[in-house]
């Protein structure tokens, strides 16, 4: 159990800056999530922390010492990489005892705490084969099990679970959630599967281009995306986005000449300024043409997923995804309303992406984490 | 695929067969000659087939060339050069792919640069320099301090002689530096994460991993020490280390009586079997080493 | 290429290359040094003692003025382009034969490697008996017309036979290679060629041979600087024809360890040998120039 605490960490390679000061705490037995897309720095971070990476500026502490110097060995993080880098030559058992023979930890002990390993992650039979006679989802437990045997303060996770078939990713997605709840060590996980890392996360952070986006809950951030990138990149299909003027009064914006409600207490401030807006597909709805409150549409296409459906429908050019389970079939062709509802509408700044109503958010959310500028 | 192609197929095998004569030929000529009277073997056009005098041609050939040292010499040489090779060869790509030293593109060009500088084009100063190794540090010594010492090692006629500088070529690092660079780099970092330092690292993971690496090596490393001729030819001027190669120039028959053919061809049989049973048993190997050393 | 991850110390991979570093120290470089000085220098007169004489390019203007020696760079290039030309031509035959996998070709394919594995010398005597001019193969057509063929009279004829020992022994190699690069191009590739309704020569034409020659490419350059400054063509050379007769055989390699070897002329030979070491420096150049383009093919 321990925590970090990332301060203003910078990594550059030559002149290109990777990591653009990143400032973070994990709170001690806390499942962090990184989440953003290749060659966001997530995984540079995160190998920072390892201390595979040097640290070009800034401090990371794990448990109030700060660790940049330190090597790998020295800092009580184990670490599962994404091809899980079994030593090809050494079974099951050898593979998740190294750490402990290289450490000097007498045979019997060694033994015993490779039998006790071998059985939390499901591999008691399988300790005589060699990684290549293993499956994926053994091959991935095996890296579990011998991250875990060191007992670490630390686990750190390289997007473990992207080499995995669809369905052992769920399967071992919730082992990760278990094995978490059972030994509650401070865990980073990086990904870049949005699924990932929604249901994995005690704490989400976002990050893009060297940056965190954002840092919350799951929950937060899905409903209040701090910036349009956010807004995107969390939610599927993404976030339709379209731009606009808010009106003088601040209580609507223009959407193909029709007015769209949106939250007073939003617009206010910005009125006449024109911004970014931004509805989730599952919030979208749609209407036979012509209702009240709702913009001419003509559907585009409609993808069947059986337990819903997403159409997209076009306004002028401009397309927009409509989904949820309860979005109704309409044929291609057809000419549809699309209603969005003001309460799920959320307004971004055009010129730098952030969310128009950041500020009062925070009031609302007095137990959010740092966030970083 | 399926694919009807008779007529090609044919023509395809013919040249295959013509291949295989071409190939086969010569060797099945150095076999049938050395089983063969010194009358059979200098009739004119040549019989194909192989006489009864195979046993007395190789005995003749061993003694006019003295085999039994000369073999010998050749197996030690070729297993120290094999072995040697292999190690120095793990070492110094361990140190040009593992760390990240200043020196480290200083020395992987001193290498490289080896590959510029073949014996034939040094054949005296490499002569000179194995009469007297500690020449340089002499110089270096009085150059530096002006002190004069009497530092000798010759290694004329010696097994070191005929090994070392054969260990010093580069092949065998950069088959090396090959196969380090196709290892994940996770390898390193897991293990790094679970504490091994650079040393356990290349004794618990590198060098069990570079196992058929090895073998490759060995295979190449055993054939071309074997077939070493200007070097030993150089620096043997005893017979008692004379290799299998150079004593190869002895079997050349004398032109001014009827060519003892028969008793040349067995004695070449003898001397060219060794790395022509590695390659042929161990081809595997030996194609895969060969082919990887040139990347 | 770098590895991404590294370990740290300045001691370790000291230590490492030691053995390596000590080993081309004293082998290589220390003897290429003095082969830098002998070409520049003479020694003093009279085997006398003290330093020896810096003479400038004195030595190189000696061998450049040679007659003989051009004769040997002419002899050299004509055998290199030859035997290059012969040993890849054969090898590439019969790559692109066995290529096809058709039943049994993994045996063509055992023996075709064979040559490689015997040493240059070894070929030398062999082919020296099979070219004989009195028995052996070839003897048969002096019967017919004495002297028709005779390595050991004719400058011509021992060229040819030199070169024979060369390309035969060469064609072990290439064929290595060759079937190397020909199973690296995609199967897919020549399987989507076959949708396209191309057989088996048209694909060797239009696929196997442009995606093969950068590997033809890379064996034409090695070829090329094994045969003009390698071992085997001393090899060769000095168990078939030594040079002889007349010369005719006497290539740049065999001069230059002879002419050391006879002890005669230091200077001379030095000078020599940095001309060659200039040329594989070329070839060299070539070969890693084309080798960073390579990449591309994979």
């Amino acid at each position: 159990m321990a925590e970090i605490n990332i301060r203003n960490v910078r990594k550059s390679y030559g002149r290109t800056q990777i990591l653009h000061g990143v400032d973070l705490d994990f709170k001690s037995g806390e499942f962090v999530v990184i989440l953003g897309p290749s060659g966001c720095g997530k995984s540079t971070l995160l190998r920072m922390i390892a201390g595979l990476e040097e640290i070009s500026a800034g401090e990371i502490s794990i448990d109030g010492t700060v660790v940049n110097d330190l090597e790998p060995r020295d800092r009580g993080c184990s670490m599962v990489f994404q091809n899980y880098a079994l030593y090809p030559h050494m079974n099951v058992a050898a593979n998740i005892g190294y750490a402990l023979k290289v450490a000097g930890v007498p045979r019997a002990e060694r033994d015993r705490r490779i039998t006790e390993t071998a059985r939390i992650v499901g591999l008691e039979e399988m300790l005589d084969r060699k990684p290549a006679q293993l499956s994926g989802g053994q091959r991935q437990r095996v890296a579990m099990g011998r991250a875990i045997i060191r007992e670490p303060k630390v686990f750190l996770f390289d997007e473990p679970l992207s080499n995995l078939d669809a369905k052992l990713r769920v399967q071992m997605r919730v082992e990760i959630r278990r094995l978490h709840k059972r030994l509650s060590a401070t865990s980073v996980f990086v990904t870049h599967d949005q699924v990932e890392a929604m249901t994995l996360a005690d704490k989400l952070i976002v990050m893009n281009k060297g940056h965190v986006e954002q840092v919350g809950t799951p929950l937060e951030i899905y409903h209040r995306p701090r910036t349009r990138f956010v807004g995107t990149f969390i939610g599927s299909p993404a976030m339709n986005f379209f731009d606009s003027t808010i009106a003088p009064g601040g209580n609507f914006v223009l959407l193909d000449g029709i007015q769209m409600a949106i939250d007073p207490a939003l617009g206010r401030d910005n009125a006449g300024s024109t911004v970014s807006v931004g509805i989730r597909p599952e919030h979208c709805r749609l209407v036979k043409a012509g209702t009240a409150n709702s913009v001419p549409a003509t559907v585009d296409f409609v993808e069947e997923l059986g337990s819903g459906r997403n159409v997209h429908v076009d306004i002028d050019g401009t397309i927009f995804a409509v989904g949820g389970d309860e979005a109704p079939f309409f044929e291609t062709g057809a000419t549809v309303g699309l209603q969005l509802p003001s309460e799920h509408i959320h307004l971004f700044s055009r010129d730098t992406g952030l969310r128009l109503d950041d500020a009062p958010a925070l009031k609302h959310n007095t137990n959010q984490s740092t966030v970083a500028a | 695929m399926i694919e009807r192609t008779p007529i090609l197929n044919a023509v395809t095998y013919f040249i295959m067969f013509l291949g295989l004569l071409l190939i086969l030929g010569p060797f099945w000529m150095i076999f049938a000659a050395s089983t063969q009277s010194l009358a059979q073997v200098n009739t004119v056009p040549f019989n194909f087939v192989p006489g009864a005098d195979f046993l007395h041609n190789l005995q003749a050939a061993w003694q006019r060339a003295n085999l039994g040292p000369a073999l010998f010499n050749s197996l030690v040489t070729s297993l120290l050069v094999m072995s040697g090779k292999v190690i120095v060869a793990a070492l110094s790509a361990f140190a040009i792919v593992y760390f990240r030293s200043p020196l480290r593109h200083v020395f992987f060009w001193m290498v490289f640069l080896t590959l510029m500088l073949p014996l034939e084009v040094r054949v005296i100063p490499t002569y000179n320099i194995a009469a007297d190794v500690f020449a340089p540090v002499r110089w270096l010594i009085q150059t530096l301090t002006g002190i004069e010492l009497s530092l000798q090692w010759n290694l004329l006629n010696s097994y070191s002689g005929l090994v070392l500088p054969l260990i010093a070529t580069a092949t065998g690092t950069f088959l090396y530096r090959q196969f380090y660079m196709t290892l994940p780099d996770e390898l390193a970092e897991a293990a790094k994460m679970d504490g091994a330092r650079p040393l356990r690292f290349f004794i618990d993971i590198l060098l069990p991993l570079s196992r058929t690496n090895m073998l490759a090596l060995a295979t190449i490393m055993f054939v071309y020490a074997w077939n070493q001729y200007l070097w030993p030819k150089l620096m043997t001027t005893e017979a008692d280390y004379q290799t299998a190669m150079v004593a190869m120039r002895t079997l050349v028959p004398n032109i001014n009586s009827l060519p003892e053919w028969n008793i040349s061809m067995a004695g070449a049989l003898i001397i060219m079997l060794p790395p022509l049973i590695v390659v042929a048993v161990l081809q595997r190997w030996f194609v895969r080493g060969l082919v990887s050393t040139e990347k | 290429m770098n590895k991404r991850t590294v370990f740290k110390s300045w001691w370790l991979p000291i230590a490492f290359a030691l053995p390596q570093l000590l080993l081309i120290f004293f082998f290589f470089y220390w003897p290429a040094t003095s082969v830098l000085t002998w070409a520049f220098s003479l020694e003093p007169a009279f085997g006398g003692v003290g330093e020896r004489l810096f003479v400038g390019w004195d030595n190189f203007r000696e061998v450049f003025a040679d007659t003989e020696y051009w004769r040997s760079v002419s002899l050299s290039l004509f055998f290199a382009f030859s035997a290059t030309a012969l040993s890849m031509f054969i090898a590439f035959v019969l790559a692109i034969c066995v290529d096809r996998q058709l039943k049994g070709s993994g045996l063509f394919r055992f023996f075709y490697i064979w040559p490689y594995a015997i040493a240059a010398p070894a070929v030398g005597l062999a082919f020296r008996f099979i070219f004989a001019p009195e028995s052996g193969l070839i003897a048969v057509v002096n019967t017919w017309s004495p002297d028709l063929w005779n390595p050991a009279k004719f400058g011509s004829h021992a060229m040819i036979l030199v070169i024979v020992c060369f390309a035969w022994k060469w064609i072990g190699y290439n064929f290595i290679f060759m079937t190397a690069g020909l199973q690296s191009i995609p199967r897919s590739l020549i399987e989507a060629s076959a949708m396209d309704g191309s057989g088996p020569v048209r694909r060797a034409l239009d696929l196997q041979i442009p995606l093969l020659a950068p590997t033809l490419f890379f064996l034409l350059v090695l070829n090329l600087t094994e045969s003009f400054v390698g071992p085997d063509t001393y090899g060769i050379v000095d168990l078939t024809t030594e040079g002889g007769p007349n010369k005719s055989t006497d290539v740049m390699v065999y001069r230059i360890v002879s002419e050391a070897f006879r002890g005669l002329n230091y200077s001379g030979a030095a000078a020599q040998s940095l001309v060659l070491i200039a040329l594989i420096m070329l070839f060299t150049f070539i070969q890693f120039r084309y080798v960073e383009r390579r990449v591309h093919y994979k």
